[in-house]
Order: structure tokens, then C-alpha cells, then sequence
């Protein structure tokens, strides 16, 4: 029975790391007859269907009517800051400092609390902000990493569009040499920009094409090699060390190279983007982040808390599928657009 | 790393044990722990408001037993109706009873795992004796088309040609035509991303829905969505009266409360599970699994997958036999630790396994498990093969010789042998379970044979 499986894991994993040597009970009985009151999903879908209920919204309805802030109001507002998809230190973090303002009186009102916390919000954002200078070295070398489907191979291409119409000479690299087409994709990207691809076959060893990306930067004289990587969960141990090699063949080739490591976060992501911060961060020494698909309506509110709680700069946001929807990143407009 | 919701839950009853029936204030602050832990999982905030009041109304006046702790006793109210809630035990199976070409349509969000699920789909479909034709109407990605003809080539299914400077309407219409003629039962079509805002594409969808009439339209979510996969959800609904929806990218951390919210406001089951890039990584979906894997009970099943992805077969299989005659040694321990290193970070792992957020407690310091771990292969590494086969030879003047070898103290090798004979107990309990028990389940035996699949 999966009781004694889980009790028997418990048990084993206990004498394996030091815990607990009891072997516990289960604590779930297996599910007994789901009870399912009709028109449960009718009510909560037409509740959720007529709201589309943002941040400020929210912050209103819990504040209406209340002549003091308190305790309770902060608790509230804490889950209220989840539910932007802002993480949960950062949520409780920005309620440690409400509560010092509250302490301080200097949150009289609704207005004055709205308004510290999207300061403090902006503060967190604004403390490691910094645009990519790609002025520093030559070539520039930028890996581009992330899990799949985030968006990598398109802000490659916008990047490489942006920076060819700056006069620089380009070099894109398809290190995603496993994904169906990859390299494919990154070609027509390099057609649209007027850059170089350097590719091999599907299936080919990564490595090998950073290698010979690097090499022919190196002699045709580039500015900037920006390098696409295939997408990969930061859970997958095998996946994240390819990363780590490919960032060593760079550096091997390049001396100080790779100069930026992106990480591509998807505006609709939830809490999950903080394990990916995590895990890309410790295996590749991640150094900006670029949030996409801002043009849908997911508004991004995680990025407050990768910015915040491991220190990295946001440094593009996507805002379409075209050549030309890549903008710099900026905290006071990105702020106001998680409030509206 | 957090703790999962029957530790913290057990903390806030700690009070309440022996006292007869929960109350409005008692269970406040239990339900306040629910709540954190289904927004941390990414389930949306109206669905987990409504749902903790359904919680809220069963457990108040509810008799506190003798056999559960309080705590024990709300998880499993909770767990029944977040199961309820996902639909368990509703009918989730694909439904292609129609005339044939029997048309699949596959929608959603940019790069949510469409294209992929496709070719997985397809394959699926294939080892149930049914021959899918694979159809690629995203005629906007760069190479997208090119990527599900890849996806074909793979698996030997045919994929339609297209170009991307056709109407996708025309594409889709002229493939169902074509699959007709040509004698295939089934057709999927792959749709290109877009957003449930963008009225123009989502036009497109429905003249594609209206050209082929599918009895299918499966909802493709990506399993790390956030909050907005509500919006998201209901749009894609309201417009195209989705009939289920694929779940991507299960075999991350993700937990995936995402699909609590798509099931809450579309009232559509969730059908597949996507489990990894490749495209045997389809799995049907079991809403059980999803809300053990939420609540932070210890997804036990995806632990063991991944256990089974590492595990030697043949060390497995030694294993087993050892365990059998009770020979479990300190060999074996340290091959176990090995394997659970090669697992993955020990901290991913853990967290799949219920009640570790407890001990991780006990544990000081931030992460010391991993450091924990290579002191113990140390250890284990100065001892002597007759020492290893046998600890019971390992006297006094053997364990300083060790320590000293290992850099590590007599406590800690102490401690290590004290911690080995627990574990070849919990060893010899596992025999007891008989054929069933957890080593056979690892030792590739497939997922089939898994006694809680
Ligand atoms: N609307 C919108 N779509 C985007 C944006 N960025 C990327 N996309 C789309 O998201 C999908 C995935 O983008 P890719 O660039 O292929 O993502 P990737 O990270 O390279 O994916 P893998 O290599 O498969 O891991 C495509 O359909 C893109 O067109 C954006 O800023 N806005
Ligand atoms: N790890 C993992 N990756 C997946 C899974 N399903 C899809 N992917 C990956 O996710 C990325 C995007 O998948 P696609 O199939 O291209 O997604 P899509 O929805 O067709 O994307 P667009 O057509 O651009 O909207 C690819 O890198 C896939 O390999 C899954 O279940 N697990
Ligand atoms: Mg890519
Ligand atoms: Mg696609």
C-alpha cells in the first residue's frame, strides 16, 4: 500500500540524513468518495470570470472601510502580494517594513500605505537595475539559459536584431542542439536580424558549436556572440551540467568570457521562477534576467522577487513575437503596470 | 526549504490534542496555513479562497479523534476535497468517439509544450493502434512547422506539408480532407501560441475549430503558470469551449496549483501529463498524485521514477537479493547514498518525501544535508572491505583508526553505525512488505508494477 511506502521512505530517509529514526505513520488516509456539491464550480467560475481583480483593486477592497491599519489588514495584504505572483520572502519581507512604517506612524491612511508599498517594491527593483553594457569587452559574449519555452531563442533574435542596427558585428551560436528545429529557428532569427548562425546537426555535442562560435567570433572580428542554449528544468542534474561545460568552453576559448549570463524568465511563471533563480544562479552564475511575454496579461510580479532575493538586475523585457518587441527594462514603468 | 503543510499543521494543533471538536477559532489558524501553502503552489487566490471555506464549514464541529492528530484529520479533509475539487475519479479519459478522421486540436499559450505534446499525443495514439496524422497550422514561429515534421520523421507518423504563407484555416481544412481520403482515423492539429487577449488570433482558432469540427480541444498549460492561468483559462474557454487540458512540464519542481485553477473555472479535466522533453514523457493524469504533490506530501511516485531513472538495474537487483538473505551492508548504504546523490540535489529530493521538512528542522545549519553525506561516504570510505561487509568487527581502536582516516571524529563514526543499524532495521521491515516492496519498484520493473500506480 502506498502507506507503507511512504511511512518506509520516511523512515529510510530519516536514518540516511540524521532525522528522525521512527518510521511515521501516513498521515494521509486514501481518499474517500470525493463529495462534489453541484454547482460549486458554477459559483466559483462565474466569481472568478467577473473579476479581473489586480493588485490595487485588491489592496481597495481590503482597505474599504477601515479606518486603521493593523495587524490583521498586513496579514491580509501579505497574501494579497502572493497573489501578484510576488514570492513569499519578498511578500513578508515587504510587510516587515509596512509594519515599521505602521510603527513609525506613517501609514495613516489606505493612500499612504498603497503608496510605501509600491515605493518599497520600486526600491527592490531599482537597487540592482542596470542596463547590459556590452561596450566592456570584445567580443561580448552573452549565454542565454532558462527553462523550456521561456523564450530564449526569440530574445536572442530580438537582441541581435537591436544590436546589428546598432552597427555591431553580430554572432549567434544554436547550442540547443537537442530540441526539434531549434537551430532552425535560430537561423531564421539570424535572417531576420542580417547576423551569422553558427550550427551543426541536431543532436550534435553543444560544446562543439560553442567551440567553433567562439573561434569564428574570434576571427571574423565580432562585437558580440550571443549564444542560444537548449531549454532545460534546473532540476535536471545531467542538463544543468552541459550548461556548466558550455560555459566552461567559452571561457576556456574566450579569457573572461562568458561577460553575461541571461536568464529568460516567462511573465506568466508563478513561485517556480525563485526555484529557477536558485538552481540557474548557483550553476551558472547568472548576471541579468530577461522577462518575456509582458504582452500578454500576465504582469511579471515574480521578477520583484528573483530581483530582489538574489540580487540580479533585469535587464530586457519582451513584449511581442516581432524583431523589434525587446525594451530595456524599467522599474518605474514595470511598477506602475503591476499596480494598474 | 519549507516545511509541508502536515508539519506546520501538526504545530498549530499541538494545543488542541485530547480536546473534543475543532472550533471557529482553533481551525482559523490551520486554515491560514492551507491557504499559504496553496498560494505558494500557485493556486489561484479566489479558487483557494472559496475552497477554504468549503474546508472551513466541514472541519468546524468536526469530532477530534483519537486515532489522528487534528492536523492529520484537516489534511485529509483538505486532500479529499482538493481531490473532489480536481476532479478524481471523474472519466479523464481522451475521447475520440466520433467518425473517423476523429480531429484533436491543441491550443494555448506561447510555448506552453503544444508542438510536443502533439508529437507525444501522436505517439500515444500509435501504440493504441489508431494512425494519427499530424497537421502544423503555426504559421508564425520561425521553424515551427519544420519542428513538428522533425517530431514526425521521429516517430514515423506522417506530418502534413505546410507552408508559412498559407492560411492556417486552409491548412487544417485541406489535412482533414486529405486524412479522410487517405484512410487515417485521427487528426492533430498543432496551433501556433498566442495570448487569450490577442482577438485576432483567437478568431483564427475558432474558424479552425469551426473547419474541423474536433472532438477534442485540449487546453495545453505549462504546469509553472502563475496566478494568471486563471485569466488565461477562462479565455481560452469562453471562446472555444475547451474539452481538457494537457499539463506540461510535471517533471520539474513545479507544483503545479496551476491546474487547480484551469479545473476551477473551465470545469474541464486534466488528461495527460507532460513529464519530460522526450516524447515518450506523456503520462495520463491522476488528480491524486497532483494534490499529494501540492500539499508537499511527498510525491513518493515521482521520487521513485526518478529513482528508477538512476538506479543500475543490476545494483538494484543485487540489492534485492541481499535483502533478502538480510545481508544489507555498509557497502550497500554507501551505493544507496551514491544513488540518491546521482538523483539530484539532495534538497529536491527530500522535499518530495513527507514528513522530511521535520527533520530538516533538527538538522542546524542551512543545507546540511549534502555536507552530511560526503562525511558519511568519507567514513565509510576508510573502513576496511571486511569491516564494510561486517560493522559488527568495527571495535574501538577500528573506529579511531577510521575517524582518523575520514578526518572525522569517533562520535561521528559512532553515530554514522548507530544510524547504519536503524537503517538495516528499516531495511528488513521493507522485506516484510513482500513482493511489493520498494526495491522491486526500482529495480525497473516498470511503473506498472508499482503497487500505487
Ligand atoms: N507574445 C510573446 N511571445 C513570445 C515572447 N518571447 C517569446 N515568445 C514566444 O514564446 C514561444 C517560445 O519562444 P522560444 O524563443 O522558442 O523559447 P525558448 O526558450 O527558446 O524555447 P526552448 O528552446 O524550446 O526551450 C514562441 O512562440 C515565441 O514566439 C514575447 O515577449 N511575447
Ligand atoms: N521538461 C519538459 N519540457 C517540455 C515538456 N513539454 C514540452 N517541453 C519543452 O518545452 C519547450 C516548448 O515546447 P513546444 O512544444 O515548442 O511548445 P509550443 O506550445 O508548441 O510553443 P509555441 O508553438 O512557440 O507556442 C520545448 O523545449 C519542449 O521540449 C514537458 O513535459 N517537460
Ligand atoms: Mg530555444
Ligand atoms: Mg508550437
Amino acid at each position: 500500500m502506498a502507506e507503507e511506502q511512504k511511512g518506509f521512505f520516511r523512515g529510510l530517509m530519516g536514518k540516511l540524513v540524521g532525522g528522525d529514526a521512527q518510521p511515521q505513520e501516513t498521515v494521509i488516509p486514501p481518499a474517500s468518495e470525493p463529495e462534489v456539491r453541484p454547482g460549486f464550480f458554477e459559483r466559483l467560475k462565474k466569481g472568478l470570470s467577473r473579476t479581473q481583480e489586480n493588485l490595487i483593486g485588491r489592496i481597495d477592497t481590503l482597505l474599504l472601510g477601515k479606518k486603521q491599519i493593523d495587524a490583521d489588514t498586513l496579514e491580509e495584504l501579505e497574501e494579497i502580494l502572493l497573489t501578484a505572483d510576488i514570492g513569499v520572502a519578498t511578500s513578508v519581507e515587504l510587510i516587515r517594513a509596512l509594519e515599521q512604517r505602521l510603527k513609525r506612524n506613517e501609514l495613516q491612511d489606505g493612500e499612504a500605505l498603497k503608496r510605501a508599498l509600491r515605493e518599497d517594491i520600486l526600491a527592490r527593483l531599482e537597487k540592482y537595475a542596470a542596463p547590459l553594457d556590452i561596450n566592456t569587452s570584445t567580443p561580448f559574449v552573452i549565454v542565454v539559459i532558462g527553462v523550456n519555452g521561456v523564450g530564449k531563442t526569440t530574445t536572442i533574435g530580438k537582441l541581435a536584431n537591436r544590436y546589428a542596427m546598432s552597427g555591431k558585428r553580430v554572432l549567434l551560436a544554436a547550442a540547443d542542439t537537442f530540441r526539434a528545429a531549434a537551430a532552425e529557428q535560430l537561423e531564421i532569427w539570424g535572417e531576420r536580424a542580417g547576423v551569422d548562425v553558427i550550427r551543426h546537426q541536431e543532436g550534435a555535442d553543444p560544446s562543439a558549436v560553442v567551440f567553433d562560435a567562439c573561434k569564428a567570433a574570434l576571427a571574423r572580428q565580432c562585437d558580440l556572440l550571443i549564444i542560444d542554449t537548449a531549454g532545460r528544468l534546473h532540476t535536471k542534474v545531467n542538463l544543468m551540467e552541459e550548461m556548466k561545460k558550455i560555459r566552461r568552453v567559452v571561457g576556456r576559448e574566450i579569457p573572461g568570457a562568458p561577460h553575461e549570463t541571461l536568464l529568460v524568465l516567462d511573465a506568466a511563471t508563478g513561485q517556480n521562477a525563485i526555484s529557477q533563480a536558485k538552481l540557474f544562479k548557483e550553476a551558472a552564475e547568472v548576471s541579468g534576467v530577461a522577462l518575456t511575454k509582458l504582452d500578454g496579461s500576465a504582469k511579471g510580479g515574480i521578477v520583484v522577487a528573483v530581483s530582489n532575493e538574489f540580487q540580479l538586475p533585469v535587464r530586457y523585457i519582451g513584449v511581442g513575437e516581432g524583431v523589434d518587441d525587446l525594451r530595456d527594462f524599467d522599474p518605474q514603468q514595470f511598477v506602475a503596470a503591476l499596480f494598474q | 526549504m519549507f516545511e509541508n503543510l502536515s508539519d506546520k499543521l501538526d504545530l498549530v494543533f499541538k494545543k488542541l490534542r485530547g480536546q473534543g471538536v475543532m472550533t471557529e477559532e482553533n481551525v482559523k489558524e490551520a486554515l491560514r496555513e492551507v491557504r499559504l501553502v496553496l498560494l505558494e503552489a500557485d493556486v489561484n487566490f479566489k479558487v483557494v479562497k472559496d475552497f477554504v471555506e468549503k474546508v472551513r464549514s466541514r472541519a468546524v464541529g468536526t469530532e477530534v479523534l483519537q486515532s489522528l492528530t487534528p492536523g492529520q484529520q484537516v489534511i485529509k479533509i483538505v486532500h479529499d476535497e482538493l481531490v473532489a475539487l480536481m476532479g478524481g475519479g471523474e472519466d479523464n479519459s481522451l475521447d475520440l468517439a466520433a467518425k473517423p478522421p476523429v480531429a484533436i486540436m491543441m491550443v494555448g499559450l506561447q510555448g506552453a509544450g503544444k508542438t510536443t505534446s502533439c508529437g507525444k499525443l501522436a505517439r500515444y495514439l500509435k501504440g493504441q493502434r489508431r494512425r494519427p496524422l499530424l497537421v502544423p497550422a503555426d504559421v508564425y514561429r520561425p521553424a515551427a512547422i519544420e519542428q513538428l515534421k522533425t517530431l514526425g520523421r521521429q516517430l514515423s507518423i506522417e506530418v502534413v506539408d505546410a507552408r508559412a504563407d498559407q492560411d492556417p484555416v486552409d491548412i487544417c481544412r485541406d489535412a482533414l480532407q486529405y486524412a479522410e481520403r487517405s484512410g487515417f482515423d485521427t487528426v492533430i492539429f498543432d496551433t501556433a501560441g498566442r495570448h487569450q487577449i490577442d482577438d485576432f488570433l483567437m478568431d483564427e482558432l475558432v474558424r479552425i475549430k469551426g473547419a474541423v469540427d474536433p472532438r477534442e480541444i485540449l487546453f495545453v498549460a505549462d504546469a509553472m503558470t502563475g496566478q494568471e492561468a486563471v485569466n488565461v483559462a477562462s479565455g481560452f474557454n469562453e471562446r472555444l469551449d475547451i474539452t481538457g487540458v494537457v499539463l506540461t512540464k510535471l517533471d520539474g519542481d513545479a507544483k503545479g496549483g496551476a491546474a487547480l485553477s484551469i479545473k476551477a473555472v473551465t470545469g474541464r479535466p486534466v488528461k495527460f501529463a507532460g513529464i519530460g522533453e522526450k516524447l515518450d514523457a506523456l503520462e495520463v493524469f491522476h488528480a491524486d498524485r497532483l494534490v499529494s504533490r501540492i500539499l508537499g506530501m511527498g510525491d513518493v511516485l515521482t521520487l521513485v521514477e526518478k529513482a528508477q531513472s538512476v538506479f543500475d538495474a543490476k545494483d538494484a537487483e543485487r540489492l534485492q537479493q541481499k535483502l533478502k538473505k538480510s545481508q544489507f551492508d555498509l557497502e550497500d548504504f554507501k551505493a544507496q547514498l551514491q544513488q540518491i546523490k546521482k538523483m539530484g540535489s539532495i534538497d529536491s529530493i527530500l522535499g518530495m518525501i513527507p514528513g522530511v521538512g521535520k527533520m530538516m528542522k533538527q538538522l542546524q545549519g542551512a543545507q546540511p544535508s549534502e555536507k552530511e553525506l560526503k562525511r558519511i561516504e568519507a567514513i565509510i570510505d576508510s573502513m576496511t572491505r571486511a569491516e564494510r561487509a561486517n560493522h559488527s568487527i568495527i571495535n574501538g581502536s577500528r573506529r579511531l583508526r577510521i575517524a582518523k582516516g575520514s578526518g572525522t571524529s569517533v562520535q561521528e563514526v559512532n553515530q554514522l553505525l548507530k544510524r547504519f543499524t536503524e537503517a538495516q532495521r528499516v531495511m528488513k521491515q521493507l522485506q516484510k512488505l513482500g513482493p511489493k516492496g520498494l526495491m522491486k519498484g526500482m529495480g525497473g520493473l516498470g511503473k506498472g508494477m508499482f503497487p500505487f500506480s
